[in-house]
């Protein structure tokens, strides 16, 4: 369907094998350019093992990744220069302020970045000297996706970003995603919200138990679901209660 | 399809590689430096043990002052004090003259805060001696006791040889004082004090660098950029230097300005200290590395460094000199590393001793260097 999109990554049959654990079992699947993928899956199905393999974080056991036209396996180097990471839970060097860690990770990356302008763009211009530790679960999110983007990378990849935030929050880090891609930049992530994936993502592939059972966009997976015959056991009404909560609280940014 | 535009990727990227500058590790570990230092010395443990402490102690001895005999001498209350013995007595630099009642005078000499109590009597029977001279002195204070008494009968002798000068003397003194250099107690503290904080400063603040660098994942996202992962221990091993460097030139200094510890080639002394310290460094480092790389879990490191600082601590030479313990522990200090680097940083700071003269400090220095960084290599973890 999609075949008119360029592939930005490619992996075919990536497998990986912890002893006698096989955690992802010979997958396959494209991330297009300037897309917005999502990995979903429960816990354990293998999710953050591939996008680790992807950033060149762990060994494959076999397989073949290419990321924009470089193989995983001998361009690893080149790969980290444009790819830009967001971990599960990463901690960031101990006493430093925001601005003092963004200019760590610009003599790691070697650019030259404005700081301040940087912190602007996640809106964090006002905690320009606060310690990490101090930021709220949202802010620290968004902390770790500014981080992300100090190389100008050609791919984002983010780990459950939104695990653990209240819906404002969540809210606010979609919007923050959706102008990541705007920008151009193609966006991978993983994670187990269906709204999420739903709201954010053009294309996703699910995974279960280190395979992937279904790809495709989030409205032809519903569909193809109704298709078959399938119907919620309860009338669906206009609003949820995730609606009424952002009505009645607000859908500002609410992390102070 | 697709692979053609793999192909067509690749290319391009090629060409803007060739095009942009390449990437610099040197500058990428200096970020890394950077921010340690910066996050060193917002730590408060790492300025508590690296400077604060040694400090203090060095204060501390600083203030005690050089070796002097002192002894504290009770002075009866019916004691005549107009004679020239008295007198003698009085103007002693070592003598510290102490009038109380007689009770609680007799009170403090048998507890030995006093080494004697003195009592100087006329004598009413004017065919023997002018004056009678009491000492009482106690077990509790031999060596003081021993030490009044000495400069008692100097003084009797003086008097009694003023009064009656023989004809022709036996024999008469001729003392001779070479003013040789002073080693003050600071000369010897100091080094150890240097040593102290080097190992702290290389031990535990290595270990838990590492440690929780590695647990909170911090290295990991350092992974994730192109930094290679020797850089990474380059750059944190730089910034401890450098912070070692500045530590151990403010105890030096003030040690040198403050308190007058001896740098007998004046800056040249201070470089090779520094120089020394450097290698001192290097090998408690490797330590550290250990203690990060087999700790399971965090509360196991502070136990593992103290396994290795404390006993280098008290045993090394740090306060006192390591030949006072006893001959079955004497193989213990004898391998000790920072008992080397005491000894060699003494001899250069104090004698003026160049590298070559202390070589068999360096080797066996050198020796643990190799040990540890063996060990280090292999039980070292990334992830």
């Amino acid at each position: 369907m999609s075949t008119h999109r360029k592939a930005i990554i490619s992996v075919s049959n990536l497998r990986k094998q912890y002893g006698d654990f096989s955690a992802v079992k010979g997958i396959s699947f494209e991330v297009y350019e300037g897309e917005i993928f999502g990995l979903l899956g429960p816990n354990g199905a293998g999710k953050t093992t591939t996008l680790e393999i992807i950033e060149t974080l762990r060994e494959k056991s076999a397989g073949e990744i290419v990321i924009d036209g470089l193989n995983v396996d001998h361009d690893q180097n080149a790969i980290k220069k444009i790819i830009g990471v967001q971990l599960q839970a990463a901690g960031y060097y101990p006493n430093l302020t925001l601005l003092e860690l963004l200019d760590l990770f610009s003599g790691l990356y070697n650019v030259s970045i404005d700081n301040k302008h940087m912190l602007s763009l996640v809106g964090l211009e006002d905690k320009a000297r606060e310690k990490y530790k101090s930021l709220s679960g949202g802010q620290k999110q968004r902390f770790s996706i500014c981080t992300t983007l100090i190389n100008k990378p050609k791919i984002v990849f983010l780990d459950e970003p939104t695990t653990g935030l209240d819906p404002q929050a969540r809210q606010n880090l979609w919007q923050l995603i959706r102008g990541i891609r705007k920008g151009g930049t193609t966006v991978m992530l993983t994670t187990h919200y269906m709204d999420e994936a739903e709201q954010l993502c053009e294309r996703v592939a699910v995974m279960d138990s280190g395979h992937i059972i279904a790809m495709n966009t989030p409205d032809h997976l519903i569909d193809e679901l109704v298709a078959s015959g399938f119907e919620r056991k309860k009338e669906v009404k206009k609003a949820n209660l995730e609606d009424v909560f952002l009505h009645l609280t607000g859908r500002e940014w609410k992390d102070e | 399809m697709a692979i053609s535009n793999i192909k067509d990727q690749r290319s391009k990227i090629q060409n803007r590689r060739s095009e942009g500058r390449e990437y610099n590790q040197l500058r990428a570990m200096l970020a890394v430096t950077r921010a340690s230092l910066r996050s060193i010395m917002r730590s408060p443990s790492a300025v508590v043990f690296s400077i604060a402490f040694p400090l203090i102690f060095i204060v501390v001895f600083g203030f005690i002052g050089g070796n002097n005999i002192s002894v504290r001498v009770g002075v009866h209350p019916q004691s005549d004090t107009t004679n020239e013995i008295f007198t003698m007595m009085k103007v002693r630099p070592e003598v510290k003259l102490i009038r109380e009642p007689e009770a609680a005078m007799k009170e403090e000499l048998l507890r030995g805060k006093i080494s004697a109590i003195i009592r100087i009597e006329k004598n009413l029977d004017t065919s023997k001696p002018e004056y009678l001279v009491h000492v009482q002195t106690s077990n509790a204070s031999r060596e003081g006791g021993a030490v009044v008494s000495m400069l008692m009968g100097h003084a009797v002798d003086k008097a009694n040889l003023a009064k009656n000068p023989p004809p022709k003397p036996e024999a008469e003194l001729r003392p001779e004082h070479l003013e040789g250099r002073a080693f003050t107690s600071i000369d010897f503290i100091l080094p150890g004090m240097l040593g102290f904080s080097l190992l702290s400063t290389g031990v535990f603040g290595t270990a838990f660098v590492f440690y929780n660098l590695r647990s909170t994942l911090v290295l990991k996202r350092f992974f994730a950029t192109p930094i290679r992962r020797p850089f990474i221990v380059l750059g944190e091993a730089l910034s401890r230097v450098t912070f070692a460097t500045i530590t151990s030139s403010i105890i030096i200094i003030l040690g040198h300005f403050a308190f007058g510890f001896t740098l007998i080639n004046g800056v040249t002394t201070f470089l090779l200290m520094l120089l020394l310290a450097f290698i001192g460094l290097f090998v408690f480092m490797g330590f550290g590395f250990i203690v990060s790389g087999v700790a399971p879990n965090e509360s196991v490191i502070p136990v593992l460094a103290n396994i290795i600082t404390l006993p280098q601590f008290l045993m090394a030479g740090t306060f006192f000199p390591a030949d006072v313990f006893p001959s079955w522990l004497q193989p213990v200090v004898k391998v000790m590393p920072l008992t080397y680097l005491n000894e060699a940083m003494r001899k250069i700071a104090f004698e003026g001793v160049s590298f070559f003269e202390v070589w068999q400090d360096l080797l066996v220095l050198g020796l643990w260097g190799a040990v540890v960084y063996f060990i280090a290599t292999r039980v070292f973890r990334w992830e």
